[in-house]
C-alpha cells in the first residue's frame, strides 16, 4: 500500500510544478514551449535508444513459444498461427497478438476447490477492458491531431463525429472518455483488490496509472468545465509542430496542467514500462518460426567449446569393449 | 500414503514487501549442491564442496563483480533477456499459471515475481531510474540474500513456459530461470541432480554413468525378455558402421522403469518392419542436462550426436521418447553444432515419407515415424492386448511447447488402445502442466516441492481417473516417467504410467510370434476380462 501513497503524491507533485511555475512564476515560455519540446526530444531520442539496445543484442536461437501442432507430416493438420512456419503465419500470429491481445484472450484463472480440487473459470473481463483501454487511448491520441492540421484530416472528424455518438450535454461527452476513465479505474482497482496483483505491483505501476488519470481528468476538464479557447489552442500546436512557437493567451492554468503531464508522460515514456508498446514486435517466443529443424537458424556467437571426442572416449572404454565383442575403432592399441 | 484431500491451497499472497524477505531453505524443498568431483571434471567456474542450507557459501571474494560483467555479458548476447528485463507490465496474467505457485502458495513463484527477482538487479545496475531513484524504482541492491535467493527460486522452476503462453509479450520464465542459472554458474552455485549427470555424460556418454560394456549387457538383457514375451529373438545393433539410422534414446529407457518397457516397444517396431539402423555406446544419452544448466554445458555434451553420425556413417538420426532432449534437438542443435550437411534428407526406409520438417537437422522424433508407419498401414496392430488400460495423454512441456508435437503421439495412441480419455482441455497440450520433476529438479531431497509442484497435474489424472476410470497415464519423456508414478501415487493412487512405445509394443502383432499371454510388464493381458468375470 506504501507504494501506491508514494504513487499519488508523486502525481500531485507533478500536478503541482505546473500550477507553480506558471500561476506563481508566470513561466508561460518555458512551459509552453520549453517542456514540450525537450519533453518531444527526450521520447524520441529515448525511444531509438531504447530500440536500438534491443536490436543490437542477437537473438542467438530460435525459441518460439508452440501454442498448437507443429508441421511435421502431411496428414496431420498443422496449427498455421498457433505453431507457425513461414513469415505468413508470423505475421497473422504478431497481428493478433498486436491488434487483439491473443494472449491475454486465453487467459483463465486457477481457483483451489474442495472437492473439485482446481477449477478453471475463463477470465475475459480483463481481456476486454484492456483492449478498450489500449484502443480508448489510441484514438484519444488521434483526436488530438485536429489540433496539428490545418485542414483537418478528414479521417479524423471521422473518427470524432463517431466518438461523438450518443449526444450528451454540449459540449458532447465522448464515448472514448467515458471508456478511458472507467478502464483505467478498473485497472487501479485491480491492482489495489486482487492480492495476487497487489503483491506484484510496484510503485511505478501505481504512478503510471495515476499519470494517465491526471491527463484524462485534465483533457476532460478543458473540454467540459475549464473551457478553453480551442482557436487559440490551436495557434499553440499548429506552432510548435511548425517550429514557430506561440505562447497560448486565452487558457487557463488547467491548461498548463494538462500539457505538462502529457510531456512528462513523453518524456517518462522511454525510461518505463510503457515501452512495452515497441518490445512486443520483438518478442522472441512470438515472432519467429516454428521450423528450426526445417531450416538451419544461425547464433552469430556460436563459439566453439571444449567436447570430448570420439577417440577420447574410446581410448577410455577401448578394453572394455573389446572384451565385451562391441566394435571399436581402433583395434590395436600400443602399450 | 495416500491424500484424498488436497493441501489448503492459499493463492491468496498477504500483503509484504517481497523485496525485504529473504528465502528459507527449509528441508524438502530445495536441491543439494554439486559435488567438488563432478564440477572439476567439467572444469565449472568456482569450483568448491558447498551447501544452499549452510549460513556460508564460500562465494568468491569478487562474487558480485563476477555476477554484474556476467549479467551485461548476457544482455549484450540475449536479445530475449534484455527485452524481458524491459518490457513487463506486471499485468498478471501469468501469476496463478504456474504449478510451483497453485502447488505452494509461495508468491516468488508466480512468473512475475521469478523474474523481478532479476529485474529488481537488471533496473539497480543497468537502467537509469534504477541508478538514481533506487528502491521508488524497483530497483534492488545486489546482496547475498538476494543471490541465495535466486538459487532457491531458479531451482523451483521447471523451465516449461506454460506461462509465457498466457504472456501478453510473450516474456518467457524459461529464459529468465535459465539465466539466473547461468550466472549462478559463475559464482560455482551449482545442483548436484544437474551437475552429476551432465558429468557422467561428458565421461561416458549418458547420464547414468552406464559405461559400454554395461550398456551392452542391457541392451542383450532385453532382447531376451522379448524373445520370452514373444518366442522372436532380435537382433540389436550396437555401433555398427554403414547403418542408414542412428538410433538416440535417453539413457533412462535402458536403465529405469516404467521406461524399461518402452525399450522393448522401440526394439520390437524396429525387427517387425526390418529396420536398418544401430545404437551408439558412445552418443548412449539424447537427454541433455546442460541445457538446466547453461549454453556451454548443452553444447559440450550435445556434440557427441553428430560427431557419431559422422563417424558411423548413417543416413539420419532417429531420437526415442523424452522431453528436454527434444527441446534441445528441436530449438538448439543444428544451430550449436551443425550444419550437419554429412547426413541425409530423412526418408522413412519403410513407407518412403520424406520427413521435411526435419531436413536441416536431419533428426526425426520416433513418434513422428510411427505414426507414419500406422498411417501407412505397415504395422499390425491389435488394440485389444492393451485393455485392462484405460489410457490419457499427458503432454511433456517441452513437446507440447517448445516443439508442437501434439497430434502424433494421440494419432498412435488411438490405433493401439480401446479406452483412450484426455484430461480438461486447461491442462493439455500447449496448456499442459508439468510434473514437477524436470529441468534438473528430480532429485529425492527435494521431494517436497516436487510433489506440491505436480499437484495440478495430479489433479486432472484424478479428475479422469473419477470420471473414466482411467488406470494408465501414457507421456513421452524419460523425467514425466520417473516422476509421476511417484506423483501420482501420492495424490492419487492406483494409476500407473508408460511411455506410448509400450503401448504400441503391446499392441504390434509380430510375425511368427508365439501366443501373446503377457504385456511387455509381463503381466497377464486378459486380466480385465478376466475381472469381468469374475464380477458376474
Amino acid at each position: 500500500m506504501i507504494r501506491l501513497i508514494y504513487a499519488f503524491v508523486l502525481t500531485l507533485f507533478l500536478i503541482l510544478i505546473p500550477l507553480f511555475g506558471v500561476g506563481i512564476l508566470g513561466l508561460t515560455r518555458f512551459f509552453s514551449i520549453v517542456i514540450p519540446y525537450s519533453a518531444f526530444l527526450i521520447f524520441l531520442a529515448g525511444s531509438i535508444l531504447r530500440v536500438l539496445s534491443w536490436v543490437s543484442s542477437p537473438q542467438p536461437f530460435k525459441i518460439p513459444l508452440t501454442a498448437g501442432q507443429q508441421r511435421s507430416l502431411q496428414w496431420i493438420k498443422s496449427s498455421y498461427i498457433e505453431s507457425p512456419y513461414n513469415k505468413i503465419g508470423i505475421f497473422m500470429r504478431m497481428l493478433l497478438e498486436i491488434l487483439f491481445f491473443r494472449s491475454l484472450l486465453k487467459n483463465e484463472k486457477t481457483n483451489p476447490h474442495v472437492s473439485k480440487w482446481l477449477l478453471f473459470t475463463s477470465n475475459k473481463r480483463f481481456w476486454l477492458m484492456s483492449i478498450l483501454f489500449h484502443y480508448s487511448l489510441l484514438i484519444i491520441v488521434f483526436r488530438h491531431l485536429k489540433l496539428f492540421f490545418e485542414p483537418i484530416p478528414s479521417i479524423v472528424n471521422l473518427l470524432s463525429r463517431i466518438d461523438a455518438l450518443f449526444e450528451i450535454s454540449i459540449p458532447t461527452i465522448l464515448l472514448t472518455e467515458i471508456i478511458v476513465l472507467v478502464c483505467i479505474a478498473y485497472l487501479l482497482l485491480r491492482r489495489i483488490v486482487v492480492s495476487q496483483v497487489r503483491y506484484i505491483s510496484l510503485t511505478s505501476d501505481y504512478f503510471v496509472l495515476f499519470l494517465l488519470l491526471s491527463v484524462v481528468l485534465t483533457g476532460i476538464l478543458l473540454r467540459h468545465l475549464f473551457r478553453v479557447d480551442i482557436m487559440d489552442v490551436k495557434r499553440f500546436a499548429l506552432g510548435l509542430f511548425l517550429f514557430n512557437p506561440y505562447i497560448p493567451h486565452f487558457v487557463g492554468s488547467c491548461f498548463y496542467v494538462h500539457l505538462f503531464l502529457v510531456s512528462f508522460l513523453f518524456a517518462y515514456f522511454p525510461f518505463s514500462k510503457l515501452v512495452h508498446a515497441g518490445g512486443v514486435f520483438l518478442s522472441p517466443t512470438r515472432n519467429l518460426e516454428n521450423n528450426s529443424r526445417t531450416i538451419r537458424y544461425l547464433n552469430p556467437w556460436n563459439y566453439p567449446v571444449k567436447t570430448r571426442t570420439y577417440d577420447e572416449w574410446e581410448d577410455e572404454f577401448r578394453e572394455m569393449m573389446k572384451e565385451a565383442n562391441i566394435p571399436v575403432e581402433k583395434e590395436d592399441r600400443k602399450i | 500414503m495416500k491424500k484424498e484431500i488436497p493441501p489448503q491451497m492459499n493463492l491468496s499472497p498477504k500483503d509484504e514487501n517481497w523485496m525485504e524477505k529473504k528465502a528459507e531453505f527449509k528441508k524438502g524443498t530445495y536441491c543439494y549442491g554439486a559435488p567438488l568431483k563432478h564440477q572439476n571434471y567439467l572444469g565449472l567456474p568456482n569450483p568448491r564442496e558447498w551447501q544452499p542450507h549452510s549460513e556460508d557459501w564460500n562465494l568468491p571474494e569478487n562474487w558480485k563483480d563476477i555476477i554484474l560483467q556476467g549479467m551485461k555479458d548476457l544482455l549484450e548476447k540475449y536479445r530475449s533477456f534484455k527485452l524481458f528485463m524491459d518490457i513487463c507490465v506486471r499485468c498478471g496474467a501469468c501469476t496463478d499459471k504456474c504449478h510451483f505457485f497453485v502447488g505452494t502458495g509461495d508468491p516468488k513463484n508466480m512468473p512475475v515475481l521469478r523474474a523481478e527477482l532479476l529485474r529488481s538487479v537488471y533496473r539497480r545496475y543497468f537502467t537509469l531510474p534504477g541508478k538514481i531513484f533506487k528502491k521508488f524504482a524497483g530497483a534492488r541492491e545486489l546482496t547475498e540474500e538476494v543471490l541465495k535467493e535466486w538459487f532457491y527460486y531458479f531451482y523451483q522452476c521447471t523451465e516449461c513456459r506454460r506461462c509465457s503462453l498466457y504472456c501478453p509479450y510473450g516474456i518467457d520464465t524459461c529464459e529468465i530461470t535459465m539465466m539466473g542459472r547461468e550466472l549462478l554458474n559463475l559464482v560455482g552455485c551449482n545442483i548436484q541432480w544437474i551437475v552429476e549427470p551432465a558429468s557422467n555424460s561428458f565421461r561416458t556418454g549418458n547420464h547414468l554413468g552406464v559405461p559400454p560394456s554395461a550398456f551392452k549387457e542391457t541392451l542383450d538383457f532385453a532382447r531376451d525378455e522379448i524373445e520370452e514375451l514373444t518366442g522372436i529373438k532380435i537382433d540389436i545393433p550396437i555401433n555398427r558402421k554403414g547403418a542408414e539410422i542412428l538410433f538416440v534414446a535417453p539413457s533412462a529407457d535402458y536403465f529405469a522403469s516404467p521406461h524399461w518397457y518402452t525399450l522393448l516397444g522401440y526394439l520390437m517396431v524396429f525387427h517387425e518392419i526390418g529396420l536398418d539402423y544401430t545404437w551408439s555406446t558412445f552418443a548412449s544419452e539424447g537427454g541433455n542436462f546442460g541445457l538446466f544448466h547453461s549454453y556451454e554445458l548443452m553444447k559440450r555434451l550435445n556434440a557427441k550426436i553428430y560427431e557419431e553420425a559422422k563417424r558411423l556413417k548413417v543416413k539420419w538420426i532417429l531420437g526415442g521418447e523424452c522431453g528436454h532432449m527434444w527441446r534441445v534437438i528441436h530449438q538448439y542443435m543444428d544451430t550449436i553444432n551443425g550444419p550437419a550437411d554429412f547426413l541425409e534428407e530423412p526418408v522413412s526406409p519403410i513407407t518412403g515419407t520424406r520427413f521435411l520438417n526435419a531436413k536441416s537437422t536431419k533428426m526425426v522424433h520416433i513418434a513422428e515415424f510411427t505414426a507414419d508407419l500406422i498411417y501407412h498401414g505397415k504395422l499390425v496392430l491389435d488394440k485389444k492386448r492393451n485393455d485392462k488400460w484405460v489410457i490419457t495423454f499427458h503432454d511433456s512441456c517441452n513437446t507440447a511447447r517448445s516443439m508442437g508435437i501434439l497430434e502424433e503421439p494421440r494419432f498412435i495412441l488411438r490405433n493401439v488402445c480401446n479406452n483412450f480419455y484426455e484430461m480438461p482441455e486447461n491442462t493439455i497440450r500447449e496448456k499442459t502442466f508439468c510434473c514437477g520433476s524436470g529441468a534438473g529438479l528430480g532429485a529425492d531431497e527435494n521431494l517436497e516441492a516436487r510433489l506440491k509442484g505436480g499437484f495440478p497435474r495430479a489433479y486432472a489424472v484424478n479428475y479422469v481417473k473419477q470420471k473414466f476410470g482411467v488406470n494408465m497415464v501414457a507421456c513421452m519423456c524419460a523425467i514425466d516417467k520417473a516422476s509421476l508414478p511417484v506423483l501420482l501415487d501420492y495424490w492419487v493412487g492406483g494409476v500407473e504410467v508408460c511411455g506410448v512405445h509400450e503401448l504400441v509394443g503391446n499392441a504390434l502383432v509380430m510375425k511368427g510370434e508365439k501366443e501373446r499371454v503377457k504385456n511387455l510388464r509381463g503381466e497377464p493381458i486378459l486380466e480385465a476380462e478376466k475381472n469381468e468375470e469374475d464380477l458376474r
